[in-house]
């Protein structure tokens, strides 16, 4: 284009010059003859015919001047139009390649079949779109293919609706009528077959310069295009996966997940599990629910997913797992990802649930590889078989933490503590197990109960240093209290992962940590954020972050609504729960933090109320208590059927705990009592001021089964 | 009797049967069964079917989805005499999907295990109904097993 107008300006002067001549000559002998000035054929004419009057020097001149300027024009347009057709061609391939990944949703047989077709007719007609700009400056002589162009570009905006070609299109005019192999027919050259009888004579020539679009790209491990990205595979993402397959049908969903498995559940990671009785539980992976049903803490058998080779081409659509494989930059203007093995693939909507990592001590991360190696941290299957493992071939375990995880674990070892002889220790900073979440009366009696279950408590514990010593883990406290164990497992909490908000240039909360999202578990546009790693703002409740199982279930399946179009806010409160041995389980709603007030009533228990008698229809479906019978046996485990306290009084069976943030219940416990959550959770959602909490714990029929 | 203690700011209240057989005089707020942001149960207020309902399982989204959906949804809109008599197709599509993938969809007649039983289900308490449709019943067993309490509509 350049070199054209740098010819042109070159040429401008010559030509100017060239035609005043002419003027000049025409002028005169129109004035000599008396005639009308003709155009610049008569001045030939008459320049040729009066070339041996008295301008004949110069009509000389004005002939080698026009002549050289037409001869070189020819030339000049003649190798620029071979060099682009050169040139076009190469795009033209290029391209192609391209639309065989990105329309891979697409029917490929139409594309496939009508891009050779197209793209086989464009390609003869290019020298006529090619040349138009630079036809141009030597128009006189190459105008036959100007008004070729002219009319073969009405057929470009019809041809750009066959979407790879698309691009070709563009540039170049589509079968254009005026080639002079082909046939007219332009206007319905734009769908695909009716270029095949202008692409007959061109067409063995030139689709065998575009390979590409003929053959299915060279097998592909994995796709490069999922419409849903799920990053994460844990349960969040399999609730998205799930309500996005419900609510758009034949919808691809590609699950990229770190770790070697399937998608799985992880309560029963730390409690049904423990009680199995099965001596290839780890692996197996199987326990037994509340309702005496066995199933495996995979979501679904392999069977359910396809595989991600098949995702693209899949009839009605489904679920592709693709493990062991990280993601570890986000572009999100581009909307790819690229993995740890420098593969990229894009999205249409992504969603994040990337979870967390159990944090570690920082204590025991500085005290070095002996004291590491005999150290676990807890949230995946291979740290259950890992832990499975060590606690039969130590003989002393102990368990930093006192919340959910700690205090669980403590108790399914403490179980087995009695038939093998396994000394359990659980330590945490507290004055008693669950002492973030229970008020203090109810954290002392979990801590006993915690205690009949086989486990040593140490309480108000702060870990000062770490050692191995004669073969003995050390652990000093800041109290000068010294704990001597074989194996540490720490359930100290979970770190929110967070690693692509740098790239994806998304919001970290620096509150409660994970990617800030909005009501509806948006970060970005087409960026969903679920599960553990979500912080998100709650209507009812504020802006929290909540690691539980039913939360990661609510908002997977939110996101995934949201991902295809819903548009809801989190409004359904997720639950929790916990089983502390046979005589303490609980169910909770909201936010349920001791250092609320609290108000509970109580009634006195019976015989009756304990999760292993109660038939619990508590929306969880995963409580298993018709293991604890079998097991426990010894006294240690108590197992009698009513839980024996000192005093009737301050029997805390069963009951009902509210707590209060400005006088609105925010949070709900139901202790030892189920089948009510329902209600809980309408009292949450009205966030209305109660006067008298006792007459909405009448609500709950809390002396009723 | 009922009596009340108070332990820093936790108030603590034991209450015996008698304290609670008076009926409560605490307001609840009525619902809106029409409101778009709760959950529904198996019909949506439109009359439409919600495939997303966890009482379906993974029965709508799994490799059969597709067959599930066009059986139920005929079934769902048939108003012949017998209830879905013109959808035998269908649903004999579906069982045939459904018998390609015997892991998934138990045959015997005993409800199976994977579907339905992972607690995705999160508040219906009709999830009792944890019980996916055997592949024999399903056309009534969606219908009979659906729904959280706040649903007022009756699923077909």
């Amino acid at each position: 284009m350049l070199k054209c107008k740098t010819v042109w300006k070159k040429l401008a002067p010559l030509a100017r010059a060239s035609s005043t001549v002419c003027r000049q000559n025409v002028r005169r002998t129109g004035l000599n003859n008396g005639r009308t000035p003709a155009l610049a054929p008569a001045a030939h004419m008459s320049t040729g015919a009066a070339g041996g009057g008295g301008g004949g020097g110069d009509n000389k001149l004005y002939v080698l001047l026009v002549g050289a300027a037409l001869l070189g024009g020819g030339v000049y347009a003649y190798q620029t139009v071979r060099g682009d057709k050169q040139r076009y061609q190469d795009r033209l391939t290029e391209i192609s390649s391209r639309p065989n990944k990105a329309a891979a949703g697409q029917p490929s047989a139409y594309i496939q079949s009508e891009a050779p077709a197209v793209e086989a007719t464009e390609t003869e007609e290019v020298h006529e779109q090619v040349s138009e700009p630079q036809a141009a400056p030597a128009a006189e002589e190459s105008s036959p293919p100007a008004p070729a162009a002219e009319e073969s570009s009405p057929p470009a905006p019809a041809a750009e609706e066959s979407s790879p070609p698309a691009p070709a299109a563009e540039e170049s005019s589509p079968p254009a009528p005026a080639a002079e192999e082909s046939s007219p027919p332009a206007p319905e050259a734009e769908e695909s077959s009716p270029p095949a009888p202008a692409a007959e004579e061109p067409a063995p020539s030139e689709t065998t310069e575009l390979p590409p679009v003929d053959s299915v790209p060279s097998p592909a491990k994995f796709p490069s295009h999922a419409p849903y990205l799920l990053i994460g595979g844990g349960t969040a993402s399999f609730a998205a996966a799930r309500s996005i397959r419900a609510r758009d049908p034949g919808a691809r969903v590609l699950i990229v997940t770190e770790e070697p498995d399937l998608p799985y559940m992880r309560p029963p990671l730390s409690k049904e599990l423990w009680f199995s009785d099965d001596p290839r539980v780890t692996d197996t992976l199987r326990f037994k629910q509340w309702n005496g049903k066995e199933r495996s803490i995979y979501f679904q058998p392999p069977s359910f997913y396809i595989s991600p080779e098949e995702l693209d081409s899949a009839k009605n659509g489904g679920v592709a797992v693709l493990t062991g494989k990280k993601v570890v930059h986000m572009d999100v203007r581009g909307n790819k990802v690229q993995l740890n093995d420098d593969t990229e693939i894009s999205y249409d909507k992504c969603l994040i649930a990337t979870g967390g990592v159990p944090r570690n001590l920082q204590v025991i991360e500085r005290a070095g590889d002996e004291v590491m190696e005999r150290t676990s941290l807890f949230r995946k299957i291979e740290d259950f078989k890992a832990l499975d493992k060590v606690s039969r071939n130590v003989q002393s375990i102990t368990i930093i933490g006192g919340g959910f995880l700690g205090s669980e674990l403590a108790c399914a070892l403490g179980r087995r503590s009695t038939e093998s002889g396994l000394e359990v220790i659980q330590m945490f900073p507290e004055r008693g197990n669950m002492g973030k979440v229970l008020p203090e009366y109810l954290s002392n009696w979990t801590t006993e109960k915690v205690k009949r279950e086989g486990v040593k408590v140490v309480a108000e514990a702060l870990v000062k240093a770490v050692t191995y010593k004669d073969d003995k883990v050390e652990i000093q406290l800041k109290d000068g209290r010294v704990v001597k164990t074989d194996h540490i497992v720490a359930a100290v909490g979970l770190e929110p992962s967070v690693d692509l908000a740098k790239s994806a240039g998304l919001e970290v909360d620096s509150d409660f940590g994970g990617y800030r999202v909005n009501a509806e578990l948006q970060a970005r546009s087409n960026i969903w954020v679920a599960g553990d790693a979500a912080c998100f703002y709650d209507i009812r409740l504020g802006r929290r972050r909540v690691e539980h199982h039913d939360h990661a279930v609510v908002s997977g399946r939110l996101a995934g609504e949201n991902m295809t179009g819903a548009n809801k806010p989190y409004w359904h409160q997720s639950m929790f729960w916990s089983d502390l041995g046979p005589d303490v389980g609980y169910e909770a709603i909201g936010i349920v933090d001791s250092s609320l007030p609290t108000v509970g009533v109580f009634a006195k228990a019976t015989a009756k109320d304990t999760p292993k008698a109660a038939t619990e229809k508590s929306g969880t479906g995963i409580r298993s208590e018709s293991e604890t019978e079998a097991v426990a046996i010894s006294p240690v485990a108590s197992s009698t059927p009513a839980p024996t306290v000192e005093h009737q009084k301050d029997d805390y069976g069963k009951g009902v705990i509210f707590y209060l943030r400005d006088k609105v219940v925010v949070g709900i416990i139901l202790w030892n009592v189920f089948n009510r959550m329902p209600i809980a959770r309408k009292i949450i959602k009205d966030g209305e001021e109660h006067a008298d909490l006792n007459e909405v714990a009448k609500l709950f029929n809390i002396h009723e089964d | 009797m009922s009596y009340c203690r108070q332990e820093g700011k936790d108030r603590i209240i034991f209450v015996t049967k008698e304290d609670h057989e008076a009926p409560s005089n605490a307001e609840l707020i009525a619902d809106d069964p029409n409101d778009p942001y709760e959950e529904q149960g198996l019909i949506l207020p439109n009359g439409e079917i919600n495939w997303n309902c966890p009482c379906l399982g993974g029965m709508a989204s799994g490799p059969c989805g597709t067959q599930f959906k066009e059986a139920f949804s005929c079934f769902h809109y048939s108003k012949e005499e017998v209830k879905g008599s013109e959808c035998i197709d269908n649903f004999r599509n579906m069982q045939e999907c459904m018998q390609r993938y015997p892991e998934l969809y138990p045959q015997e007649g005993d409800t199976e295990s994977s579907p339905q039983e992972e607690s995705n289900t999160t508040a219906a308490p009709a999830s009792d109904s944890d019980s996916t449709p055997a592949v024999s019943t399903s056309e009534s067993a969606p219908s009979s097993d659906s729904v959280s309490p706040t649903d007022s509509q009756t699923a077909s």
